[in-house]
Formats: structure tokens, C-alpha cells, sequence
């Protein structure tokens, strides 16, 4: 692999007050690899995702798309970064006041791609990707139940055809059969559209299935990484205790704040 | 612990919010006279904070120039000058109480549901969607509810202005015995364009204060529910104490040029 990684961060801290969340995160995800970061909760691993969104900026270190460091980028060349992305909210973020279909091409009809009627056919085209009918594109997200809503969040991550996809804790609050759905749709989605995808969750059966490596954070820094066949044989006791969600171990919890 | 401590945070505090404001104003600011625009959001924005402002509006203007014309009666007659009642609720309705009570009803109802709305894309990560989707939410939230409040006041005033006379010429007709024509015959000569130009001057200054208090408390919301209620009420609070401290800078503006 020594073509230029799709996302590289370097050195990345943040820290909030005196709370130190991130403390020096590097991660390379090479071109059409599919990087799953674990940890638990409070690790950092949301702020590390939006530090690369550029909804967050880091403190220090750098932050590099396709080799062009975007820490510090002023909004404009942010707006054109940022249209390589697509993201999978954790609560999905469907905009409530608009209908299924505008929200799937919420982001073509942003950038001016297509017109409206040409949208809601690439919406139907999107959601029939995700497994959900026609009929579903004119309710309101709010008529959708928990498991639809994500569906519907995927389909509007891979409507603009993009080159990275970010997933936000894509199974969490969803029952393990509908979880498993949503991963094999992660799958086959990010497939289909050829795109790199870096994920966050603490559901390893999740990471399981869609990473092709696997990260794990852990107080504010990458503590292992290594391809997925790998982690079972890490030999390292803080992996060990995650991945087999062993309450004794290195890593304490802290109950109280 | 040392007595200046407190109050140096405090102020420091108070030069954040100050700043963060300002910056928030500056950039919605600039955001409504950069393309793209979104004439559809302004429109339903518009209909939103103007056509059903109506009745709120329409009701509070009419008991107002009603109880105007009952107490400047009341007030008036000491002196035998029961006459200039026509006059005092003309000039009180368009030049303060139209732009002011509008603009206090109108805060608690557009600038809570600013707010509310605002603040909960912001706790369900609709606005850092937003930004996944090419779209600056600045532009696409903010800036379209600024340009429908600086556009919808004025216009609720001007109704307002009309329904108040409306109200004070029925007091005063029905109940006070004056004679109709000769009511609003004074009404009329003592209307200048200027007592109504620096109501709708104010009413214009008004809606943005609404809209901008409803956006950035909203914005600005932070954890669940509780945020959310938290910058709905701040967000009305604000929006009425800075109606009442404009009124009186813009007042004293129109007042010193004369």
C-alpha cells in the first residue's frame, strides 16, 4: 500500500476545558478500505470522527483527505472536501420537516446536481439499495420506525455517490436481527458504490462484519490496530478485555465522573 | 479566596457571550446577502412568522387601542380636553405600542419556536447532517429566518396599526358617545408619515432581534430536552429585553432628529 491513504491523521489532540479527549491519534485508511475504530464510550471516538468532518477542529495534528491537509481550510474548499463524504448518523438526523425522498437527495439537490423530479427517482433508486419500497419515499421520517430511519439515513449517505462514507454507531438502539440487516447493507452498500468507510461502535459483532481492519481507541490514542482476522489473537490485554466484554481487566470504567 | 475573582469571571463570561453573539450576527449577517439562497425556506419562513402572527397580533393591537382610548378618556376629562383622544391613540399605537406589543407577542411565539425547532436539529445532529450534505446551516436555517423576520414585521405592524385605531375609534364611538366622523377626522389630521415610518423603522429592527434571539439560542442548545427548553426560554427572554432597550435607543434616535 504506498499510494496515498484516503484519510491520514496524524498527532491529533483535542481536548475540552480540562478534559483530554483525543491525545495524539494517528490512523492511515488506504483507498477503498473499510476501518473500524472501537472503544467505549467517552474514548473519543465521535470527536474523532468529527474532527475529520470538520465539525470539530483538533487542537493539534493534522488531518489529511486524499493528501490535502484540511485542519485550518477556510469554508469554501471545506464545502468541496466535504462533498467526498457521506455519513450515517447515529440517531439517523433525518430532517423531520421534509419527506423521505427529499431527505435521500437532500445533498444532490444541494449542490444542484439534478432537479426535483429527477431527485425523487434517484431517492426511489437509493431507498429500492437499502431494501425499502417506493411507497416509503413520501412519509415523513417521523412515521418511520427506528430501524427504517437508519435505513433511509444510509440511503441519503451513499445518495451523492460518495468516495468516503462515515458510520456513526450504525446498530446501536436497533435489535440484534435488524442490526444484522443494517451491516450487511453497510456491506453491499459500500461495495456497490465503491466508496472507503470508516466506522465507530462498540458492537463488535458489528465490526466483525464490516471491517476489513480494526482500531481500537482507547484514552485519547490508538492502542492496536490490525486486520480484523487479527484481533483474536492480539495479545493485547486491553483488546482482549473489549472484545470479550470482561468487566475485570485493565481497562476501568469510570462509574463515577 | 480573593473578593475580585468572582466578578472578573463573571465579566469574562459576559465578553464571551458578548463575542460569540456578535459573530453569530456577523456571520448570519453575511450569509443572507451570499447566493445560494433558498426562496422556498424564506417563503414558508414568511408565512410562518407573518400570516400566522395575524391573529395574535390583530387581537393584542385591538384591546390595546381600545383600554388607550378608556384611560386617555378617563385621564382627559379632568381637563375638558376629552377631544384629543383621537390624536393619542393614533400617535401611541403607530409610533410605540403597534411596533412593541407586536413585537412581544410575536417573540414568544416565533422566537420560542425558533428556538425549539433550531435547537432540536441541533441535539439530534440534524445540523452536523447538514453540513455532511454540502449545505452550511448558517445559510440554510439561519439566514432565511433573519431575512422573513426583517420582511414580516413591518408588515404585521402596519395591521397592527390599523386594527389599534380600529379598536380605540370603537371605545370611543360606542361606549364614549363621540361622533364618528369627527373621530376619525382628527385621527387623520394629526397622522404624520413620519409617526408611522419610525414604527415600521422599529418594527423592521424588532424582527431581526426576534429571529436572530430564536436562531442563536437555538444553535446554541446543548444536551437533551432540557437544553432545548433552556434556549427556548432564554431565547424569548432576550428577544424581549432587547425589544424594550431598541425601543427606547430608537426612539430617542427618531426623537433627537427633531
Amino acid at each position: 500500500m504506498n499510494q496515498t491513504p484516503k484519510i491520514q491523521l496524524r498527532g491529533v489532540a483535542k481536548a475540552f476545558g480540562r478534559k483530554v479527549v483525543l491525545d495524539g491519534v494517528d490512523l492511515d485508511v488506504g483507498v477503498g478500505e473499510s476501518v473500524v475504530i472501537i472503544g467505549g464510550s467517552g474514548t473519543g471516538k465521535s470527536v474523532t470522527l468529527k474532527c475529520i468532518l470538520g465539525l470539530l477542529s483538533p487542537d493539534k495534528g493534522s488531518v489529511k483527505v486524499d493528501g490535502e491537509e484540511v485542519v485550518g481550510m477556510g469554508s469554501s474548499s471545506r464545502e468541496r472536501v466535504n462533498r467526498k463524504f457521506g455519513m450515517l448518523f447515529q440517531g439517523a438526523a433525518l430532517f423531520d420537516s421534509l419527506p423521505v425522498w427529499e431527505n435521500v437527495s437532500f445533498g444532490l439537490l444541494a449542490e444542484k446536481r439534478c432537479n426535483r423530479s429527477q431527485a425523487k427517482d434517484i431517492a426511489i433508486e437509493k431507498l429500492a439499495m437499502v431494501g425499502m419500497d417506493a411507497a416509503v419515499a413520501d412519509l415523513m421520517p417521523a412515521e418511520l420506525s427506528g430501524g427504517m430511519q437508519k435505513r433511509v439515513g444510509l440511503a441519503r449517505a451513499i445518495a451523492a455517490d460518495p468516495e468516503i462514507i462515515f458510520f456513526d454507531e450504525p446498530t446501536t438502539g436497533l435489535d440484534p436481527i435488524m442490526a444484522d440487516v443494517i451491516n450487511d447493507l453497510i456491506v453491499k452498500v459500500t461495495r456497490e458504490v465503491g466508496a472507503t468507510a470508516l466506522s465507530i461502535t462498540h458492537d463488535m459483532a458489528s465490526a466483525r462484519k464490516i471491517a476489513n481492519r480494526i482500531a481500537m481507541l482507547y484514552q485519547g490514542k490508538i492502542i492496536w490496530q490490525g486486520p480484523v482476522a487479527d484481533i483474536d489473537k492480539a495479545d493485547n490485554p486491553y483488546v482482549d478485555q473489549f472484545i470479550h466484554g470482561r468487566a475485570e481487566g485493565p481497562i476501568k470504567m469510570a462509574v463515577r465522573a | 479566596m480573593n473578593p475580585l475573582q468572582p466578578i472578573g469571571r463573571v465579566f469574562l463570561k459576559f465578553l464571551a457571550t458578548a463575542g460569540r453573539l456578535l459573530t453569530f450576527t456577523g456571520s448570519g449577517l453575511s450569509h443572507t446577502v451570499r447566493a445560494p439562497f433558498y426562496p422556498r425556506i424564506i417563503g414558508r419562513q414568511m408565512i410562518d412568522i407573518g400570516y400566522y402572527s395575524l391573529p395574535v397580533v390583530g387581537l393584542t393591537a385591538v384591546f390595546a387601542g381600545m383600554v388607550l382610548a378608556l384611560q386617555s378618556y378617563t385621564g382627559f376629562a379632568r381637563f375638558s380636553a376629552e377631544g384629543a383622544i383621537a390624536n393619542v391613540v393614533v400617535l401611541s399605537i403607530t409610533r410605540e405600542l403597534g411596533p412593541v406589543l407586536a413585537g412581544l407577542m410575536v417573540a414568544g411565539r416565533i422566537g420560542a419556536s425558533l428556538a425549539a425547532e433550531i435547537g432540536t436539529m441541533r441535539v439530534t445532529e440534524q445540523i452536523d447532517a447538514l453540513t455532511t450534505l454540502s449545505t452550511n446551516p448558517m445559510k440554510y436555517l439561519v439566514a432565511p429566518r433573519l431575512i422573513a423576520g426583517v420582511l414580516m414585521f413591518p408588515i404585521l405592524v402596519l395591521v397592527a396599526d390599523v386594527i389599534g385605531v380600529f379598536g380605540g375609534y370603537l371605545v370611543a364611538v360606542y361606549k364614549l358617545g363621540f361622533n364618528a366622523a369627527n373621530y376619525l377626522q382628527n385621527t387623520w389630521d394629526f397622522l404624520t408619515a413620519e409617526d408611522v415610518n419610525s414604527g415600521l423603522v422599529k418594527a423592521a429592527v424588532f424582527g431581526f432581534i426576534v429571529s436572530l434571539m430564536g436562531c442563536y439560542h437555538g444553535y446554541n442548545s446543548k444536551g437533551g430536552a432540557q437544553g432545548v427548553g433552556t434556549a427556548t426560554t432564554n431565547a424569548v427572554v432576550s428577544a424581549s429585553i432587547l425589544i424594550l432597550c431598541f425601543d427606547y435607543i430608537l426612539t430617542e434616535m427618531f426623537f433627537t432628529k427633531h
